[in-house]
């Protein structure tokens, strides 16, 4: 088949809804697209388990340990079930954390800020997974089949992460006024970081059309961010939090509330290393790896040994 | 990276549930472990962890066998025209009952 | 002591146990030698503060809820946690926190068989629930131990070092005090000693699968069920309390 008769095959299934599985023919930067945007969205589960774990040991309650502890357990099994996805395609979850540790591989910017205090929790929760889940909504819609079904169970699970974090804000905002403070700061910084997490305007996204043309995304950055906002800002005002944006404001025409303009040259520079913990997300994750290095080799040498005695058994 | 070129995460394995007694085995994912006993704790702490199953089935990822993309047609069309398998193709007599 | 506030100890000691053994587990997250290992990691931790909360809770009735499970949990001070100084003790690499493990869930699996017995029901039925748990932490402990032991020269040598170390702190599960003796009296607890031979026996014999060999020495260090701890709790509580403390009366 040559190659313009495949592509014009594919793009008729991906017109008529059908999914792709790992092994149909499929348009080499198809492939790559997936692979970068899988690796990097499990990486981005697996790090978001840092700035989380940060605050594990210091949990103000029996309940909101137990819940903090699980619901970071759910990003580790979501960048499991991403790195498995991303595995259908042909690349080992070796080559993936080493694209990561060699800076090849990206992750999502918003774990690049610090977890200051116990508010920030709240922050992550509401703000960081509210934003997630309209990605990931929309992504369990993608035409790559390994893609979408891992997004439906992780939509699934993640069900309660975002109400945890917003009680976790609620709580606070009806509590002491050093509650209150925590609560507030918690949401100046990170509001503007949440918008990023849409990425570039429209105008400017340099693999959006593309992914849109195969229903990699099925919809636009600015679309996405302007669901996420409408929703925030109310539940913001619903519990006395000011949203740190003195431009915003309410469209009575189209129905949205309409935010300033981002601060891209932050965003950039977070992307490009230079946020506040980059070095530090990074180095813990390779220490951890390499100290994990004897376990795994212990494991498998056991492994090796058992297959030795089982080859030569008689039964 | 550093001391573990090779690196190992051990090898792949599929994971299938039972969701309740009597119910069919279903597909629900992939992990890594180092031997069976492994992949069988990993898979109830990874894929069962919110009451999913009552049994666990692990099979190492390189063992299952697939139809290929290309097979399609010739596996799965010649069953399209074979309506008399299924209990609806048969007209039977009006009025009759228990069949 | 009356009977009530020996239920409450013994309700304190177990609770205590759980909380700091699940706190020293949670300081994996994020750190385990691969994914799937970080999530059954975790998987343990939450097993460990679910029982907490629940025997913080029975003994919060028993004190006719003056205090919430918190407030016993998170304003106590080292010499009022009456956890064994195993659980307390830092987590060292993947083998002497997966030895840690062992030691106490072998132990803690037997504990909770017996104390289903109880004639306290809630006691009982608690128990009851947390042995099964305490099964699959002994199990997966020991798998890993059995790895370890089984493995590469290193691993050996660290799983081995890890026994040598914390057997010391063995002995200390099986102190008693006034506690135990008034419980006993109401068929409430029984004697913990007799749990010894059992618990010596099903670590022995992971060991000796693991071709790990039991230290010789003697010097047992004791004290935990009556608040004489290491000087690890302290930090322990330290972290653990901290905004209980800095913010008091806030709910969060």
């Amino acid at each position: 088949m040559s190659d313009e008769m495949m592509l014009k095959q594919f793009q008729s299934r991906i017109d008529n809804g059908e999914k792709i599985e790992p092994g149909d023919p499929m348009p080499d930067a198809y492939r790559k697209t997936l692979l970068r945007q899988i690796s990097q969205h499990a990486h981005s589960e697996v790090i978001g388990m840092q700035p989380e774990g940060n605050w594990v040991l210091r949990a103000p309650s029996l309940r909101a340990k137990k819940i903090l502890l699980a619901k970071i357990q759910d990003e580790g099994g979501h960048g499991l079930y991403l790195y498995s996805a991303a595995e259908s395609l042909g690349i080992d979850r070796d080559e993936m954390i080493g694209q990561l540790h060699a800076g090849k591989a990206k992750y999502s910017s918003v774990f690049n800020y610090p977890t200051l205090t116990w508010a920030d929790i709240g922050a992550i929760g509401w703000l960081v997974d509210g934003a997630a889940i309209v990605n990931q909504t929309m992504l369990a819609k993608c035409s790559f089949g390994p893609y979408s079904r891992a997004m439906l169970r992780i939509c699934k699970e993640e069900g309660f992460h975002q109400r945890q974090g917003y009680e976790i804000m609620a709580r606070m905002m009806s509590g002491t006024a050093a509650q209150k403070e925590m609560a507030q700061d918690a949401m100046n910084r990170w509001w503007w970081p949440s918008l990023m997490m849409f990425g570039p305007h429209d105008t400017e996204s340099v693999h959006s059309s593309e992914s849109m043309k195969w229903k990699i995304k099925v919809e636009s950055n600015d679309r996405l961010r302007q669901r996420f906002i409408n929703r925030t800002v109310e539940q913001a005002h619903h519990i006395g939090l000011i949203v740190p944006d003195p431009l915003l404001k309410y469209n009575d025409q189209t129905m949205n509330w309409e935010a300033g303009p981002i601060n891209w040259e932050e965003f950039y520079k977070v992307i490009n290393g230079d946020g506040p913990c980059n070095h530090k997300r990074m180095l813990h994750h390779i220490k951890y790896h390499r100290e994990g290095g004897w376990v795994r080799d212990a494991a498998r040498a056991f492994a090796e040994k058992q297959q030795e005695t089982a080859d030569t058994s008689i039964y | 990276m550093g001391m573990n070129t090779n690196d190992n995460q051990f090898k792949q394995w599929e994971v299938f549930i039972q969701p309740r007694s009597g119910a069919p085995y279903e597909h629900a994912g992939s992990l890594h472990a180092s031997d069976q006993q492994m992949a069988l704790q990993n898979a109830r702490d990874v894929y069962a962890r919110r009451s999913e199953g009552r049994s666990i089935w692990v099979v190492p990822t390189v063992s299952i066998a697939a139809t290929k993309p290309e097979d399609e047609a010739e596996f799965f069309d010649p069953a399209g025209d074979k309506l008399y398998r299924t209990p609806n193709f048969y007209k039977m007599p009006k009025g009759t009952t228990g069949l | 002591m009356t009977l009530n506030a020996a239920l409450y100890n013994f309700c304190l000691r177990i609770a205590d146990n759980n909380m700091i053994l699940g706190q020293r587990l949670a300081e994996w997250c994020s750190k385990g030698p691969i994914l799937e290992e970080d999530i059954a990691l975790t998987n343990l931790s939450l097993d460990l503060f679910g029982e907490a909360e629940s025997f913080y809770e029975y003994a919060a009735a028993l004190d006719n809820h003056t205090k919430t499970a918190d407030d016993i949990a998170f304003l106590r001070n080292e010499r009022q946690y009456f956890n064994f100084l195993i659980v307390e003790q830092p987590n060292g690499d993947f083998a002497f926190t997966m030895m840690k493990q062992l030691l106490y869930a072998c132990y803690a699996r037997l504990l909770y068989s017996r104390l289903s017995d109880s004639k306290d029901e809630r006691i009982s039925g608690l128990s009851a629930k947390a042995v099964k748990e305490m099964r699959y932490h002994f199990r997966h402990s020991a798998e890993w131990i059995i790895r370890l032991g089984q493995g590469t020269e290193l691993s050996k040598h660290k799983v081995q070092f890890a026994l040598d170390e914390l057997w010391r702190f063995t002995d200390d599960m099986f102190e008693m005090n006034e506690t135990d003796e008034v419980l006993i009296e109401a068929g409430m607890s029984f004697n913990i000693k007799e749990l010894y031979a059992e618990w010596r026996e099903q670590v022995g014999d992971i060991f000796s699968q693991a071709s790990l060999e039991i230290p010789e020495y003697h010097f047992d260090i004791k004290g935990g069920i009556n608040g004489i701890h290491t000087e690890h709790l302290g930090h322990i509580l330290c972290e653990m309390q901290y905004l209980q403390r800095a913010h008091p009366g806030a709910t969060w």
